[in-house]
């Protein structure tokens, strides 16, 4: 396969097959990933395949492209050439040229057949393969593509019937009945923006003005921030390089629509002969029917929001691992007693909150675990496993949460940030604290007695007797012992902190593109990963480290290992920012939030979407899964909180209470309580068990994902804690289940 | 579905005479009007669009306030090289010219001399980032600490105070919807009756916890011990401190009580100490202090009109206590007076009324003068002006009469300058220039001479400063000079430069008296310096054990501290109104110690601001009143 791409590289110049990954797929760019993977660390063995089936098919399309780019230029033998490099029987290529050239959408149908370049061939042969084909390209480099993607427009009807068709179409909707309506209300916005951007492309901004002035009013509230790119976008030469509107054109809008409601609208759209509206719904938007109830405005508004539309249903049919690995056994020394009933019920980390409903520590698999072995985990040191029985004493002490027995909370303020401050992480056993700021530092102080000290330089470390008990202290430089150390070496505000497990290393996000691996024993900068080449605005270590992921203004998330420089997995699928990546406790899924206001969850092993998440109103912020790994909340802009169930790909709650953005979230270690932090100055504390159980007595509407969320966040909503002037950007909760919160004082 | 209808957004576009202003700027002369209509068009775009980026990145930098280096790593995304030289902190002095038609935004660009930049000492460095950790809940209780914000804000103390059914927790505010646990859960629209059978005003305990006990006996301690320091301390203490709430009604009683015993004692430096602790009080932006007012107001009108505040009347500066407190009294007539209280209008009855008595001291009459004269101008055109001929000749008989106390030529010498010194101001403005000692002879009688010299000083005065107008007014905002001792205890505060790191606090601390944060500004301290005083040590040494034996018999009790001797005052209900019959202890007692102007302190009993008659329920045990009674009756 390496063989085949070199000689297509050779063949036509690609400019970068970055710029055209499949949704949703693995882009393997890096052609030897697959053994890294399986080459990684630890006794797990090989992982199955990574090439996806998907990716084969991908790459066999790229080919016929480039083959009917060439037998158009009447280049004959190299169509000869690297039809018989790649194995392609000429009546394949036949097929699948017709194929292609018929495909969905009236995408190639207009495009003309002069000046195209490869690259547009191409991405015309993608997007009508695949439903939705966003464009991962920074916008300095697409703008080839932009081209092809704009001359969908191109398509001509009278300007000033636009308006009348669009006012036609609202009379109708006005006066369906009450069960239809909400639903058909959904087509105005997509179908609003469509018809705007047409009339742009096509000159008539005049037109375009008046109609935006006429309906813009119209559109639901939370779509005001798009609303107001697009009111900024008046002509055909904006259009290009808009990212936007290029999100807008590639994907397709999603909604989901009742069969009876849909009957409806296509009836009276072809009653009236409405072909221009009818185009659009045709060629723009994805219409995701199902049979049942018409679904309520409520229900409606709980789950759109997002860029494009809902999740479709299928996004989120896959099956989720989301039960807990079971933890390596360790044995423990018994020197006391006290240890020694420790390991008795034994079952550390995360898996405590599932204690109480299996009883004692069952030896056979949580049934929606994930295998052991399903991705290769580093192999636990002797220093992790003491790390281990610490987890187990404490936990042991932890208080019990609860309704009537809420957490202490401890605040950090960072005093004289000037406003800098921008990341805040704890470690796990919250011996450490770690702050990114503004102005390109990373510091990290410790909160314990015990002071940070740097390890010896080597000519001393060759002085110390190796054979001493106490080798690990005497490595440390006594002289070097402070409360806080300073950390430099980016060259833009740290965006994103994370510490590892084993509060060895430390990871900073920023602005210059980059993800910096820190070591905390030397307070040096390790490595530079780059592979961002924009800002990054999250990364996090996995709870069981060695992996890590980043994400940035690029809309990839990228999944590294720390001893590669480049990274093994780039989901990309997000049509903006990815604003905050979280690791699912048992680190095989990565969760994604993105200013396109949804939330994907991806699979570790083969790099898939598994689940699409829409609901929120603007960018998310904050991430967190629940200790037991079945449900995930994400906070926004918007203020507020939702929790979703995994398992069955449905929003479950919905906490409203914040005034600004939620910048941080987080479970208590038994998973009782949540925990939100906000740009209001407030922590607010959430009855989470209750917000869950409500849940199951409600009958599940698992098949048809229709969600009755109950207005009950008052209820749920166990306390509010008011700052004197500090955001709260982080929160945490030790062992013993105290709660630490941070922000920068703003006075 | 259309949620709410938006103003235009589509059309703004940047004008076409900028486009014009900024070629010229960079030297193009005449610009085409399309090519300016196409600039615009163009440039108003890639405006919003590097805006919208910017937003980008001031939310990821945990701000609300876009700043230039959002602009700058926006340019940046588009790969356009960032502004350079445009980082001020705050905003962009954006100046405005208009000229020619024309009107013009610019920035303006200052020379810089290099030597003066070379030559000027460096600017302090920055603090470093430092960590602090306070607790923001205990068990789900927020502790008042300086860290926190105020457990009640103002509103909340007030609407506790006005419409005692809807109080919320401190715990649980905004908007009272929130339910669950407590009592504090009412519906907070008018429609929840259902809930909760029937809405009782919660008793408010005014609990102390163990730290505010402590912190309440060292602040009290400070206020009236002996070091000046500690004292300047505690009193920032008091005017900044934002959770004070719970403990004020002990202050307040600390204060009355203390007022009443040391008038008695004659023990002027306390009294200073305590109307400095008003000063405090009514200094502190987070205290509602309405609830507290038929306490203070009497205390502080004590310290105004008492006919003897100190031991040696003829040598102690007694006046400047006058002065002071006069001087409260009119700052809390301005910020409390209202339509329904009218305290500003019964003060100056108070004092009117005993200043035209004819038996009235000259201490007294003094401070009546003072106290009515603090209420400005007006207040002195209507009352006092009228009686100046009346008053000289008073003056005059004390002067020029032949058997005269020591004391009395002492009061009548202060009162002349008082008066004078009020009157010439307010003459100055209300007569026409021409300052004829004989006119003013027929209007003012014997004080005429010096008046007249007066208010030729005020207007020559008056004139320099119409003259020097910027100058006074860069001394307006020059920064009050603040005590010294105040600051030694201030720059201590601050903490160390270095970050260090409180550890998370194992058990609660106690609470400082110092300003909350070490980077919070700290406010000037008072100016007002205690002047001469009489008291021996030995006296001081004794008040103060009774005072914090009396404190802490205060702080431990649960029961609302309005002690018994203001039982009366307390229970003055809005409708009674002044007719209350002087045969209360409390009343009794300020009569014995004016017995001069009886009728006056009837009055002052209507004085009495009655705002809040329902909040404070007095329990207090009634044989305490018995002791100060007992006492303030020895000297007569």
């Amino acid at each position: 396969m390496a063989a085949v791409q070199g000689s297509m590289a050779e063949a036509v110049e690609i400019k970068d097959i970055k710029t055209e990954p499949p949704v949703d797929a693995v882009v393997n760019n890096n052609t030897n990933d697959g053994s890294v993977l399986s080459a990684s660390p630890g006794p797990g063995g090989s992982v199955g395949s990574t090439k996806p089936a998907t990716g084969a098919l991908e790459e066999k399309q790229t080919l016929l492209a480039i083959l009917q780019f060439l037998k158009k230029n009447q280049l004959s033998e190299s169509v000869d050439i690297l039809r018989r490099e790649a194995g392609l029987p000429q009546d394949l290529f036949d097929l699948k040229g017709a194929d292609a050239s018929s495909g969905s959408g009236g995408t190639l149908g207009t495009v003309e057949g002069g000046g195209l370049d490869a690259n547009s061939l191409l991405s015309r042969v993608t997007s009508s393969s695949a439903a939705q084909a966003p464009v991962k390209a920074p916008p300095a480099e697409d703008q080839p593509d932009v081209s092809v993607v704009l001359s969908a427009y191109s398509q001509q009807g009278d300007p000033a019937l636009y308006e009348v068709y669009y006012s036609g179409l609202k009379k109708f909707i006005e006066t369906v009945l009450d069960c239809h309506r909400a639903e058909l209300s959904q087509v105005f916005y997509p179908l609003f923006v469509h018809m705007y951007l047409e009339l742009v492309y096509n000159n008539h901004e005049n037109v375009a003005k008046a109609f935006f002035e006429r309906f813009s009013g119209d559109q639901e509230c939370y779509y005001r921030e798009d609303l107001q790119v697009l009111s900024g976008l008046t002509k055909k030469e904006h259009m290009r390089g808009n990212e936007t509107l290029l999100d807008f054109r590639t994907s397709k809008f999603v909604l989901r629509i009742s069969r009876d409601s849909y009957q409806l609208l296509k009836r009276h759209l072809q009653e009236r002969q409405n072909n221009q509206i009818w185009n659009i719904i045709q060629e723009h938007l994805y219409i995701d029917i199902f049979d049942g109830m018409p679904r309520s405005k409520s229900q409606i508004d709980a789950m759109s929001g997002s860029l494009a539309g809902e999740g479709k249903r299928e996004a989120n049919k896959a099956k989720v691992y989301y039960g807990l690995l079971k933890e390596p056994e360790i044995e423990l020394p018994l020197d006391d007693e006290d240890e020694e009933a420790e390991n008795e019920e034994g079952k550390p980390k995360k898996k405590k909150p599932k204690k109480d409903s299996t009883g004692s520590k069952s030896k056979k698999q949580d049934p929606n675990a994930p295998s052991q072995t399903r991705i290769p985990l580093p192999e636990l040191k002797d220093s992790d496993k003491l790390d281990k029985i610490m987890y187990m004493k404490e936990a042991t002490k932890r208080i019990r949460l609860g309704r009537d027995n809420l957490p202490s909370i401890c605040f950090y303020s960072f005093l004289n940030a000037y406003q800098g401050l921008t990341a805040v992480d704890f470690t796990d056993d919250s011996s450490l604290i770690a702050g990114g700021f503004a102005d390109s530092s990373v510091r990290v102080w410790s909160v314990t007695p015990k002071k940070l000290r740097k390890v010896k330089s080597a000519a001393d470390l060759n002085l110390i007797d190796k054979e001493s008990d106490d080798v690990l202290e005497r490595i440390m430089d006594e002289k070097t012992a402070s409360e806080s150390k300073l950390l430099y070496g980016h060259s833009g505000p740290v965006y994103g902190i994370s510490f590892s497990p084993d509060r060895n290393y430390l990871l900073s996000s920023s602005e210059d593109g980059t993800v910096r691996l820190w070591s905390l024993q030397t307070f040096t900068c390790l490595v530079g990963y780059k592979g961002h080449n924009y800002p990054v605005w999250d990364t996090q270590f996995s709870p069981h480290g060695y992996y890590f992921v980043s994400g940035g203004h690029d809309r990839v998330a990228r999944l590294w290992v720390t001893d590669h420089y480049q990274p093994l997995r780039m989901f990309a699928g997000h049509l903006a920012d990815i604003t905050c990546t979280r690791f699912h406790p048992n680190s095989n899924y990565v969760a994604t939030g993105s200013s396109d206001r949804t939330i994907r969850l991806w699979d570790v092993l083969n790099g898939n979407c598994v689940r699409i998440f829409t609901g929120h109103k603007g960018p998310i912020h904050a991430l967190s899964f629940s200790p037991n790994g079945k449900f995930l909340a994400s906070g926004a802009t918007d203020g507020r909180v939702l929790l979703w169930d995994i398992g069955h790909g449905l929003m479950i709650g919905e906490l409203k209470g914040h005034t600004d953005t939620v910048y941080s979230l987080k479970f208590s270690r038994d998973g009782e309580i949540l925990a939100s932090g906000s740009m209001d100055n407030t922590v607010r504390l959430w009855d989470a068990m209750k917000a869950f159980d409500d849940l199951e007595t409600d009958d599940f509407t698992a098949t048809t994902g229709h969600v009755h969320l109950q207005d009950n966040s008052q209820e749920l909503l166990l306390g509010c804690y008011t700052t004197k002037s500090s955001p709260v950007l982080h929160l945490h909760f030790t062992r013993r289940n105290l709660l630490l919160a941070a922000g920068g004082y703003n006075p | 579905m259309a949620e709410e209808r938006r103003q235009k957004q589509c059309s703004v576009v940047l004008p076409t005479e900028s486009m014009k202003a900024m070629a010229e700027s960079v030297g193009v002369g005449q610009l085409q009007e399309e090519s300016c209509t196409a600039l615009s068009e163009e440039v108003s775009y890639r405006i919003k669009e590097i805006t919208q980026d910017a937003l980008k990145f001031m939310h990821h930098g945990k701000r609300r306030k876009l700043t230039t280096s959002d602009i700058d790593n926006a340019l940046k995304l588009k790969n356009v090289e960032p502004l350079y030289g445009f980082q001020s902190q705050e905003f962009i002095p954006f100046r405005f010219a208009s000229g020619g038609g024309r009107e013009l935004h610019f920035y303006e660009e200052k020379e810089v001399d290099l030597s003066d930049i070379i030559n000027t000492p460096l600017p302090r460095v920055p603090l470093d980032v430092s960590l602090k950790a306070h607790w923001l809940s205990i068990e789900g209780i927020q502790p008042s600490i300086p860290e926190n914000p105020p457990p009640a804000p103002k509103e909340q103390q007030k609407a506790e105070s006005t419409e005692p059914l809807k109080v919320v927790k401190p715990g649980q505010e905004e908007d009272g919807t929130i339910q669950g646990k407590g009592q504090g859960a009412p519906a907070a629209d008018g429609k929840g009756k259902e809930k909760g059978p029937i809405r009782l005003k919660p008793r408010s305990t005014h609990e102390l916890s163990v730290e505010q006990q402590l912190y309440y006996k060292e602040i009290t301690e400070a206020c009236v011990g002996s070091c000046e320091a500690k004292r300047a301390e505690a009193l920032q203490s008091i005017a900044t401190d934002p959770g004070l709430y719970q403990m004020l009604p002990r202050f307040s009683t600390f204060i009355s009580e203390g007022v009443r015993v040391n008038v008695v004692q004659n023990n002027l430096a306390l009294l200073i100490y305590l109307m400095r602790m008003v000063k405090a009080l009514m200094d502190n932006p987070t205290l509602y202090l309405e609830k507290y007012l038929h306490e203070l107001i009497p205390a502080v009108v004590t310290c105004i009109v008492s006919k003897q505040l100190c031991l040696r009347p003829d040598v102690d500066n007694h006046w400047a206590l006058r002065d002071f407190a006069a001087r409260l009294m009119a700052q809390s007539c301005k910020t409390f007076s209202t339509t329904t209280n009218n305290i500003q209008s019964r003060i100056t009855k108070t004092f009117t009324k005993s200043w035209l008595d004819e038996k009235t001291q000259w201490t007294t009459r003094y401070g009546c003068i003072a106290g009515l004269a603090e209420l400005g101008p007006d207040v002195i055109k209507t009352l006092i002006l009228p009686r100046l001929a009346v008053e000289g000749a008073r003056i005059k008989a004390v002067m020029e009469g032949q058997v005269i106390s020591n004391i009395d030529k002492i009061g009548a010498d202060h009162v002349q300058s008082l008066l004078l010194k009020h009157c010439a101001s307010v003459i100055a403005k209300i007569r026409p220039p021409p300052d004829s000692v004989e006119q003013y002879r027929i209007d003012y009688g014997y004080l005429a001479p010096m008046l007249c010299s007066h208010v030729m000083k005020a207007r020559t005065q008056a004139a320099m400063q119409a003259q020097q107008v910027n100058r006074t007014t860069l001394t307006i905002t020059q920064p009050r000079p603040t005590l010294s001792v105040s600051q030694s205890g201030l720059s201590a505060s601050t903490g160390p430069r270095t970050p260090s790191i409180i550890k998370v606090p194992s058990s609660l601390t106690l609470m400082s008296p110092r300003p909350g944060t070490p980077s919070q500004p700290s406010p000037p301290a008072t100016k007002y310096i205690v002047v001469g005083t009489s008291a021996g040590a030995a006296s001081t040494q004794q008040v103060i054990t009774i005072n914090s034996s009396q404190s802490a018999s205060t702080v431990t009790s649960t029961v609302p501290s309005a002690t018994s001797t203001l039982q009366p005052l307390v229970k003055v209900e809005p409708g009674s109104g002044p007719t209350l019959s002087g045969s209360r202890p409390m009343q009794k007692y300020i009569v014995v110690s004016l017995p001069s102007s009886n009728s006056s302190m009837e009055n002052k009993s209507s004085v009495i601001p009655t705002p809040i008659s329902t909040t404070l329920e007095p329990m207090g045990k009634t044989d305490r009143s018995e002791s100060p009674g007992a006492s303030t009756q020895s000297p007569h």
